[in-house]
């Protein structure tokens, strides 16, 4: 049985597509479409609810520590009000989940976890706490929207004024009032594009969403943000990532400080990276999508992950996981799309950066 | 609700099809389905020649949510297939009834075909 976020009466009344997603009930789209709403995001603001993410409350002497034999990003130069992605390994070396920690203060730490996770997550973290931590699963207590697109920031200031706004990308700041909600504001997201995330109440969450829509951002379903994070190359998981792939093998190197003890590292290292996730521009004709085989010729060098046409490049592209030996960029590859070869060519990542 | 022409005859699998002449045929899909799919950026067309059987994959449309096959309403021969949708895909959404997919000559079986009301009261059953 789907869950119903705080938002799903309005996801309808705003005559939403509702399909389930990680046990929720979501909007996959809304009536102006897929590539429309996807375009309001790289042009000018779009609005998702993301309240089926995951929050989790790390607290105590101990919670620093916990977090950071957990993650395979380095936590310990982090400063109150910071943000930081990075990845959660398993003993083998593969990946448990992708999540953002947030340091609200030296002992006090959100992790925020996808939703299909969490309960997964939430298992492996309490296996591996240490003294002095408390763990608490607070995804029930949050509403989470995300506001995305060169004009999020100019709407954001219709109701704040700019010193209360987030200095920098991947900081937050805490108790802003938004349209009279109280809201944790933070500068991430998962598009590629400058915006934020909001984090309220979930009996405020209509009236937030209400607000920033009637302040200029277009309501986006589920759709469009699986192709703005494919067309900004960043990986999903369950898709790019898996229990079975490293965070080298997914392109995820940055976010790896192997310099520090965690879960997972010796493994990871020995590993290594036989396999690379690349990028792949279709030059054929058709659509590559996830979980189709990668060939050079008659041999099998791997597999998509994700893909479908982009629109704001407006072509086909898709991401894969292939043999690390023929990863380079410019290699000439064919698709197996349900029997038919088509041809694509290994490009850089990320297909698209945002113009600073 | 789906805009559904009088004139035309469907299959319970959302194509439209519309008899030319005694033995020929030209088929499309509806509002109804292009609705569904969503945004549509790719169509596999048949080739002229190609053998199709009613009620089998004659050529597939992609959205950029998923992939769909179009099942043939009717056995026969590909006679032409619609090339404006290969650099205009987008028009499967804008005008359905307009942008017809593929003719199919030399017709010697079809599918069992609904006319406008009941294909009308089948996609009723599809949205409960």
């Amino acid at each position: 049985m789907e869950r119903k976020t705080p938002l799903y009466d309005l996801h309808v009344e705003l005559g939403g597509k509702i399909v389930p997603f990680a046990g929720y009930l979501l909007p996959v789209q809304y009536p102006s479409g897929v590539i429309h709403e996807h375009m309001a995001v790289r042009e000018r603001a779009g609005l998702f609810d993301v309240s089926h993410m995951g929050e989790v409350l790390f607290d105590g002497e101990g919670a620093l520590a916990t977090l950071n034999h957990l993650m395979a990003n380095d936590l310990t130069t982090m400063v109150d009000g910071q943000v930081r992605y990075s990845p959660m390994l398993n003993e083998q070396g593969g990946i448990v989940d992708d999540l953002v920690v947030c340091r609200i203060h030296e002992h006090r730490y959100m992790a925020v976890v996808n939703a299909a996770n969490r309960e997964k997550d939430v298992r492996w973290m309490r296996d591996h706490l240490l003294a002095g931590t408390v763990m608490t699963d607070v995804s029930d207590d949050w509403a989470q929207l995300a506001l995305q697109g060169p004009k999020s920031k100019e709407i954001l200031l219709k109701f704040l004024p700019e010193e209360a706004l987030p200095k920098k990308y991947y900081y937050f700041v805490t108790e802003v009032e938004v349209a009279g909600v109280l809201c944790v504001l933070s500068r991430t997201g998962y598009t590629g594009e400058w915006g934020y995330e909001l984090y309220c109440h979930p009996d405020e969450a209509v009236k937030l969403f209400r607000a920033l829509l009637e302040a200029g951002a277009e309501p986006c379903g589920l759709g469009a943000r699986d192709t703005l994070r494919l067309e900004a190359a960043m990986p999903l998981y369950g898709h790019e990532m898996t229990d079975d792939i490293s965070p080298l093998e997914a392109g995820l190197a940055w976010a790896v400080k192997p310099e520090h003890e965690f879960v997972g590292r010796e493994a990871m290292l020995e590993r290594g990276t036989p396999r690379t996730r690349v990028g792949l521009k279709v030059t054929g004709k058709g659509i590559v999508r996830e979980g189709q085989d990668v060939y050079i010729g008659a041999d099998k060098i791997g597999v998509t992950t994700s893909g479908t046409h982009l629109p704001y490049l407006g072509g086909a592209y898709a991401m894969a996981l292939v043999d690390s030996a023929h990863a380079q960029v410019g290699t000439a590859v064919e698709a197996d799309v349900r029997g038919r070869r088509v041809a694509a060519e290994i490009v850089p990542l990320p297909f698209y950066k945002r113009a600073k | 609700m789906a805009h559904i022409p009088a004139e035309l005859l469907y299959t319970k699998s959302h194509e439209w099809v519309q008899f030319t002449g005694e033995n020929t045929a030209r088929i499309g899909i509806t509002d109804f389905a292009q609705n569904n799919l969503g945004d549509i950026v790719f169509v596999n067309l048949p080739a002229e020649g190609d053998g199709v059987t009613a009620g089998e994959a004659a050529c597939d449309v992609e959205s950029v949510k998923a992939v769909a096959d179009i099942l043939s309403p009717v056995t026969g021969t590909v006679s032409a297939a619609n090339a404006d949708l290969e650099s205009a895909p987008e028009k499967l959404n804008e005008s359905p009834y307009e942008a017809w997919i593929f003719e199919v000559e030399d017709v010697t079986d079809r599918e069992e075909l609904l006319d406008a009301a009941a294909y009308e009261a089948f996609c009723a059953t599809e949205e409960a």
